[in-house]
């Protein structure tokens, strides 16, 4: 969709290349974060494919055609554009602003006005506020806004740059989110840029990490820079936690769950110890045909017949197939049992999963 | 021009008695005054976009409306009298020619407090440079540019008095002919109604200010319950 090849830009009166000599293919609907440290060049590059600055050698396509030989104006009225401070026209109203560049383009009063309504109501931001001016705003109110505006004519591809940077850690987060379920659903083709690494793994489908001088150190989906950095450059960026932070990515789904030591409750106390015996574990799953009802262990048993006699606790935390690797550790640690217990919808029982399994997970 | 009496009229006698003289020459200081400021503006705007688009021809051109601005009133309405005699048009050039350079900086600094990053976003959007300075610029600009007119507006009025050196000095008449006959309440008059109405067009430009810029004042009360502000 997007396609650098050899790209460098070089600023009058300075003696290094902001960008180098980079190449870097985009496909189409994929969210490709740049992140690097100040003077990597990664503004630069973002802001080249919309021509707002020009390259001074190589070739930038869009869907194919080269962005040097098209009227800038009409190039950059088809691309979505976000910047860190949004830039929200401060004499216009909410709906004048997200009105943009539909106007621009001339679509009729009527159209507009839907349009405006509709995204108002996916960034559910209140119908109410369409008459306010930005000042008006909280925030992340203005950061939604402009997603919005950028949004309105329905680009297939967008740039962001750093469109949360300004805005606290907590509506960050919630922004981060509400971004990764619409572009769930969008599909568009993002370029997004930051320096935030965190920001990068959780948004990017795949990661180009850049050096001072536009240098590209490695360009691969956050759990490949996490499990394999190519240099001793992307293993400092990336920073510590790199273990952490790959369980964040995983999920639980991706991953072969451990059986674990399973009774049902007719069954008998003997049966049990059998369980646990087999298994290491001084405690075990009390499932009945498929439902989890807790787990008994050792002292809960003495002085039983039946399972069903010792009353089982209920874990006090499971996770589920949606769920992290790190929310399964986080289980892991937090509870008694020492495990974290798999479960899907109506508490079916999947199985459990140990420090053990996970670290495997890791170093493999 | 209005015959001396022996026991002078009181000021109010005086104004009923003249109130026809008195209504015209107010109507033609508000003239004198909209004109000059009207064409300044035109002249200043394209003059101001132009030191804003090419900054080194700012300094010329504001050493030259400054140069305009210090020359004495007096002296100027004087020497443009053999160019282009004693019509209104010479007190108006002499008018405009002290608008040129508040107007010209008020627009300048309106134009360069345009924030950078609304100027990229409104470029990296696909504005042309034309509709960014006119859809963006411009209209950002207008607290500062109002703040020009409103100046350049009340100092044109008390300038337009001085007209009367060549007979179009509107209200100003009152007051250089009440001081030639020692009459004190024609001159009160003159002074006080050219007071007045600087004071009056001063508040209705704000009020024209504050109809063109609704966005300058953010309404608290309006802000939405914090549940859905986030």
């Amino acid at each position: 969709m997007i396609s650098l090849r050899n790209v460098s830009k070089r600023f009058p009166g300075s003696r290094d290349a902001a960008v180098g000599d980079l190449s870097l293919e985009i496909h189409e609907g994929e969210t490709v974060v740049l992140v690097g440290p100040s003077g990597c060049g990664k503004t630069t590059t973002m802001r080249m494919i919309n021509r707002l600055i020009e390259p001074t050698s190589g070739t930038i396509t869009v869907d194919g055609k080269d962005v040097m030989q098209q009227d800038p104006v009409e190039l950059r009225r088809g691309i979505g554009y976000v910047i860190q401070s949004i830039g929200l026209l401060p004499h216009r109203t909410v709906a004048q602003n997200i009105a943009t560049v539909p106007k621009l383009v001339g679509w009729d009063d009527e159209q507009i006005s839907r349009r405006v309504d509709e995204l108002m109501e996916v960034f559910s931001l209140d119908p109410e506020m369409k008459d306010r001016y930005p000042a008006e705003l909280s925030g992340g109110q203005r950061q939604r806004v402009g997603v919005a505006r950028a949004l309105a004519v329905d680009p297939p591809v967008m740039l962001m740059d750093e469109p949360f940077a300004a805005v606290d850690p907590i509506v960050r987060a919630r922004l981060q989110d509400q971004f990764l379920e619409i572009q769930g659903s969008l599909r568009k083709t993002i370029v997004f840029v930051t320096h935030d690494i965190d920001e990068a793994i959780k948004l990017a489908d795949r990661i180009a990490i850049l050096n001072v001088g536009g240098v590209l150190e490695q360009y691969a989906p956050p759990e490949q820079i996490l499990r394999a950095p190519a240099d001793d450059f992307v293993k400092d960026f990336v920073g510590s936690e790199r273990g952490l932070k790959r369980l964040a990515l995983i999920k639980v789904s991706a991953i072969q769950v451990e059986e674990g030591p399973v009774v049902a409750p007719e069954a008998s106390v003997d049966e049990a110890k059998r369980q646990m015996e087999r298994f290491g574990f001084d405690w075990v799953s009390v499932v009945n045909d498929g439902e989890l009802l807790g787990w008994v262990d050792r002292p809960a048993l003495d002085g039983s017949r039946t399972v069903a006699d010792a009353k089982a606790r209920p874990f006090s935390a499971y996770v589920t197939a949606r769920d992290s690797l790190r929310q399964a550790l986080d289980s892991i640690v937090t509870s008694s049992t020492n495990v974290a217990v798999v479960v899907s919808e109506g508490q079916r029982y999947l199985g459990i999963l140990t420090l053990d399994r996970l670290s495997m997970e890791i170093t493999q | 021009m209005i015959a001396q009496e022996l026991h002078p009229p009181s000021i109010w006698r005086w104004t009923s008695d003249h109130a026809g003289v008195i209504l015209s020459r107010t109507a033609q200081h508000v003239e004198l005054t909209v004109i000059a400021v009207v064409v300044g503006l035109a002249i200043s705007l394209p003059l101001s976009i132009l030191a804003y688009r090419h900054g080194r021809l700012y300094p010329p051109i504001t050493w030259i409306t400054g140069l305009l601005y210090t020359i004495p009133s007096l002296a100027l309405f004087v020497l443009l009298i053999p160019v282009t005699g004693l019509r209104s048009a010479t007190v108006e050039i002499g008018l405009v020619s002290y608008t040129l350079l508040i107007l010209i900086r008020n627009i300048v600094v309106g134009l360069r407090g345009v924030s950078a990053d609304v100027k990229d976003a409104a470029t990296g959007m696909g504005y042309t440079r034309r509709q960014l300075l006119w859809r963006v610029e411009l209209p950002m600009a207008v607290p500062a540019i109002v703040a020009g007119v409103r100046v350049t507006t009340v100092s044109t009025i008390g300038l337009v008095t001085v007209g009367f050196i060549i007979g179009h000095g509107a209200l100003g008449e009152f007051i250089i002919d009440g001081l030639n006959r020692f009459f004190t309440p024609e001159v009160i008059v003159g002074a006080v109604l050219s007071v007045a109405l600087a004071l009056v067009v001063d508040a209705l430009l704000l009020v024209l200010e504050r109809r063109l810029t609704p966005w300058t004042r953010p309404r608290e009360r309006r802000r939405l319950p914090a549940t859905r502000a986030t």
